[in-house]
């Protein structure tokens, strides 16, 4: 590990200015995925700004009837929330599906949001990778790529993003808000958040230089079924090889977002509106343009068969 | 004690205290974070400095320059150890590659420096600032590839490439029924939870290695040959162990580098392996292909039976003998077996937990099944006609024990396996298809030399010393009943210590032999003491017996520490073993059944129940028996269904190196395992009538899911690990 210094935020904005005011920082909170990194050295950075101080962490209602999520909350405390297990069953499924109990202690919600993908790959300093060193090449193109992408993936990489809460997110429509430098604030749609790895994989997200994510937002409750599905090889603590989050109406209409085949929570509203007509028509839509590898080609027939146990699940 | 003939009744039989299900002595200690482990020996000398390892970054090839200047100025560096530096090393008679490589590199992230800094975390961040830069050559790293060119590997006696008995290729072109398979078993990584670890201090040129180790008078040996140093210029203390399960078997880098590091830092050294290294810088079981034919009349009788087994390893090193169990498991007048050994430039493959037999019985017990389905027969009733009460290669050669269809039969009756749809993909619950397997247990019963000495003083406490291991175990627990049962002592009254190679030379942890041949060590021990406590109190020791803390003969009895009043009784001896495991094959049996579900639509799987029932000697203690068996259980269903080394073909390394990669069961895998032990004492495995059993208990394991698996969806899957991916295009509609 590299030496670092290393502050204590007390304000948002004094936080995003003390990150655009050093070349090289980074915040930290729950630190589960970021210390593991910094003892690789696949992240270096000279400065941590600690938020854990600033006071994200509440979950409070919002005048449009949904949830404020503070960045802070927690992965336990989020899905056990009361009112998340009821309006928003699909967050809470989500998240209790990943990690281990001790982890989503430490966990943070911004966080969960922004860590990084586990691509072996990414993980040995040895091996060439655009994400971790921009420009030197994909070991994991050609190699061992069982855990790979299968869509919106590039020349430049195939890793897919690991978090399971990203996933009930995106499927419930939230909002991400943010702090900038400037003291200025915004508010990005989850879909926007996570970028598509294109020709820069090493950038992961939309947000700018020293940006800091306040909060989560969650609209009113929608109703519906939710059903989380993560599907692995093991019963627990271990990522995804595709989850299904979804939300069914009692019309059969509703929405899904796929987990484990993608740089960024795959949703496709268009495919959606397939969904009364069952799993295959909405898998057509959603695998368009799949780009699967000799050992992750199964990804597509399991998303296909794993969105129809979702709706026959939720048809009861 | 030379153990050269059936054991008849002894002071063991009386079962006061061997054969009741006990709690580890050294429990406490471990669930009070008292026991220290090779990491943790703080107070142990001058304050220690950490060594952190570098390891390659290719595969073959070869060192071009080093660039220090960078680490060497790094805050709290005191000194950096690679082979330009090194002196000159020899190589340990149970190593294949070099602990300290270059310039050749043999392997990837084989060890090529080690930084030593006054704090681990100085020693990492410098280490990353050393620059080695190479010259990478093309390897090989593709079993499946170099297949065809692989040879008969060297190997006498039970080691052997090949045997033959009768006409194989004749009985089996001629059988009726006929199997013609061929399977293959992933490279595996023993993923033990405490990390390969040492610290190493150094008095003008002796030196002590606090080390996590299985098998200590090995290991003291090759330290002595790699450093060049008398062996008595070396002591190993390694009394407590983190798991092993063969991984520990030998020396490894760490305490070479801790070595090293030690004497160029002058200053006791720490190195513990970090874990993304330890799968590629240390051994692994390796990956084999199997192909089995099995030829049958219609009734079932096997006429031809023959195995063959492919692996790799580096120049120098062993095959893995998956096909010794074919040798000796079932009946059969012809038959063939042969081991061919491919050259690869991946990590050292070496022993894990039932080396040759795990992964030979995951092949052959599917083949088992296979055939049984094609007999229309029930796969327990196929088996039972295949038994064997001798050895089918030697005929002279009767088994000592042999109660594999007792296991069969009785494991069947308690596990409900009437209730079994013979038809594949037949029991529906809910979202699950439901399915039964079963496989055979099977692994020899090795006999090694084993030595001890005990201690009495006034107290009357009986101290135990061997360079015995306990990995996690047992040891300690049955080595202090052996002794209290021997003496006539409650459990508490005996002190045991164990790990050091000062104590007299025991057989350690390794092959399941090491309950048997080390607990017969002590006993063997205990046996001199009883004499010489007879003596001293002038009794007549024919008719002497010890109990509740006495010593009686005749009308006479006093209490046993008064034979020590005046100084400490000491008796050392070894166990030797003479013809019987030549004139008698020992060996231990067991049966696995098991009941999974698997996801209709997206072929999980998920295990609902499993039994083991084991027919393996005396079981000296129940309770750490079946602790291992359920070990061994759960270890099995990794082996089914998740483990794999994952092999870069391109460059030679195993990419998942870390344990979120290489994935073992959590908990939530494991459901109810039930355990059942026959009652079975074997005169012919040595004074304790007892045999191995941590490494029974996974042999079969894997297989026995492998067909529940097609039990439960008719898809036969013929190579590990069963993952959804290879079910998913075969399964039904949901």
């Amino acid at each position: 590990m590299k030496s670092f210094t290393y502050e204590k935020a007390n304000s948002p904005a004094a936080a995003a200015a003390a990150a655009a005011g050093s070349s090289n920082a980074r915040f930290i909170a729950g630190g589960t995925n970021l210390l593991d990194l910094m003892k690789l050295e696949i992240e270096t950075p000279s400065h941590l700004i600690d938020v854990n101080g600033l006071a994200f962490d509440k979950i409070e209602p919002t005048q449009e009837g949904g949830l404020r999520i503070g960045a802070l909350v927690r992965n336990t405390a989020l899905a056990a929330d009361e009112r998340i297990r009821r309006d928003y069953g699909l967050l809470s499924r989500a998240l209790l599906s990943g990690a281990s109990g001790q982890l989503r202690n430490k966990a943070t919600t911004a966080g969960n949001l922004l860590q990084r993908t586990r691509c072996p790959y990414f993980y040995d300093t040895n091996q060439p990778c655009n994400k971790r060193t921009p420009g030197s090449g994909c070991a994991a193109i050609g190699g061992v790529t069982r855990q790979h992408a299968v869509l919106g993936s590039s020349e430049s990489c195939i890793a897919t993003h690991p978090s399971d809460m990203a996933i009930a997110m995106r499927a419930l429509d939230a909002t991400v808000e943010t702090v900038r430098p400037d003291g200025t604030t915004r508010a990005i749609p989850i879909a926007d958040l996570h970028r598509l790895p294109g020709e820069t994989p090493h950038i992961e997200t939309t947000l700018s230089a020293g940006e800091l994510i306040t909060s989560v937002t969650l609209p009113k409750p929608v109703g519906g079924t939710h059903i989380y599905r993560k599907v692995r090889d093991r019963a627990s603590y271990a990522f995804a090889l595709v989850s299904v989050g979804a939300i069914v109406q009692r019309d059969g209409t509703g929405r899904v977002a796929v987990g484990g085949v993608a740089h960024k929570p795959w949703r496709v509203e268009a495919a959606e509106a397939e969904m009364p007509r069952g799993a295959k028509a909405v898998a057509t839509r959603l695998l368009d343009g799949a780009r699967p590898t000799r050992d992750n080609s199964f990804k597509l027939a399991l998303v296909e068969r794993t969105l129809a146990a979702v709706l026959s699940e939720a048809k009861g | 004690m030379k153990f050269d003939t059936p054991a008849t009744t002894n002071p063991i039989d009386q079962l006061k205290i061997i054969g009741h299900a006990t709690n580890r002595i050294d429990g406490p200690l471990k669930t009070t974070g008292r026991a220290t482990y090779a990491y943790e020996w703080h107070d142990a000398g001058a304050r220690p400095a950490y060594g952190y390892v570098v390891g390659s970054a290719i595969a073959k090839g070869r060192i071009t320059s080093i660039d220090l200047s960078r680490a060497k100025a790094a805050p709290g560096v005191i000194a950096i150890v690679s082979a330009e530096n090194a002196g000159k090393l020899g190589k340990g008679k149970y190593n294949t590659a070099k602990l300290l490589g270059g310039p050749e590199i043999d392997h990837y992230h084989q060890a090529v420096a080690v930084v030593v800094a006054d704090t681990f975390e100085q020693a990492r961040a410098a280490a990353q600032l050393v620059r080695v830069d190479y010259s990478a050559e093309k390897g090989s790293f593709d079993l499946s590839a170099t297949r065809d060119g692989a040879a008969k590997p060297p190997g006498e006696g039970d080691e052997k490439a090949e045997t033959a008995v009768g006409d194989f290729a004749g009985a089996f072109a001629a059988a009726p029924v006929q199997l013609d398979a061929t399977y293959t078993t992933p490279d595996q990584s023993h993923a033990m939870m405490e990390p390969h670890a040492s610290m190493a201090a150094w008095e003008g040129d002796k030196l002590t290695l606090w080390t996590s180790n299985q098998m200590i008078a090995w290991t003291t040996g090759d330290v002595a040959k790699t450093l060049g140093l008398p062996k008595e210029n070396v002591r190993l203390v390694s009394p407590f162990i983190g798991g092993g399960f063969g991984g520990k078997l030998f020396l490894r880098s760490d305490a070479i580098l801790a070595a090293l590091g030690a004497r160029a830092a002058n200053r006791p050294v720490k190195v513990a392996l970090q874990r993304p290294l330890i799968i590629n810088n240390t051994t692994h079981r390796p990956a084999t292909i199997q192909r089995i034919r099995i030829g049958a009349t219609r009734e079932g009788k096997i006429s031809a039976i023959g195995h063959e087994s492919w692996s790799g390893n580096l120049p120098e090193g062993s095959p893995e003998t998956a096909v010794m169990q074919t040798r000796l498991l079932y009946a059969g007048e012809n038959r063939m077996t042969a081991l061919r050994l491919a050259m690869l430039d991946l990590p050292e493959g070496n022993s894990m937990r039932a080396p040759g037999e795990a992964p030979g019985m995951m092949a052959l017990e599917i083949a088992m099944d296979e055939m049984a389905e094609r007999l229309n027969l029930d796969p327990v009733e196929f088996r039972a006609r295949n038994d064997t009460q001798v050895d089918p290669e030697h005929p002279d050669r009767p088994f000592s024990q042999r109660q594999l269809v007792e296991c069969m039969r009785i494991g069947a009756e308690r596990f409900g396996w009437s209730r079994r749809n013979a038809k594949p993909g037949g029991q529906r619950d809910g979202r699950w298809l439901v399915g039964m397997g079963m496989a055979a247990a099977f692994r020899n019963n090795l006999l090694m030399k084993s030595g001890a000495r005990v201690r009495l003083d006034s107290s009357g406490t009986v101290t135990v010393e061997t360079d015995m291991t306990d990995i996690g175990t047992g040891s300690y627990t049955i080595i202090a009943q052996t002794a209290a049962e021997m003496m006539g002592l409650p459990l508490d009254k005996v002190v045991v210590r164990l790990g050091d190679s000062s104590f007299p030379v025991s057989a350690g942890s390794g092959g399941q032999f090491g309950a048997n041949n080390s607990t017969s060590g002590v006993y063997a021990a205990c046996v001199k003491l009883r004499e010489a406590v007879a003596q001293k109190l002038g009794f007549n020791s024919a008719d002497v017996s010890f109990s509740d803390g006495q010593v009686s003969s005749g009308n006479q009895s006093v209490p046993l520490g008064q034979a020590a009043a005046d100084s400490e009784l000491v008796a050392e001896d070894s166990i030797e073993y003479g013809d019987l495991a030549k004139t008698h094959q020992q060996s231990t049996f067991g049966a696995h059944f098991v009941e999974l579900g698997v996801d209709v639509a997206t072929a999980e799987i998920r295990i609902r129940r499993m039994l083991a029932v084991c027919a393996a000697g005396r079981v000296l203690n129940p309770k750490t028996a079946r602790s291992q068996v359920i070990g061994a259980m759960t270890m099995g269903v990794g082996a089914a269904l998740m483990e794999e080394l994952a092999v870069d073909k391109r460059t030679g390394f195993f990419v998942n190196h870390d344990l979120a990669g290489y994935e073992v069961p959590v908990h939530a895998d494991i459901p109810h395992q039930e355990t059942i032990f026959l009652d079975e004492t074997d005169p012919m495995s040595s004074p304790m009538k007892a045999k191995g059993i941590g490494e029974l208990g996974l042999c079969g394991v894997a297989a026995a899911l492998a067909n529940a698996v097609y039990n439960a969806t008719g898809i036969r899957v013929r190579d590990y690990p069963i993952t959804l991916d290879k079910l998913l295009h075969h399964m039904p509609d949901a």
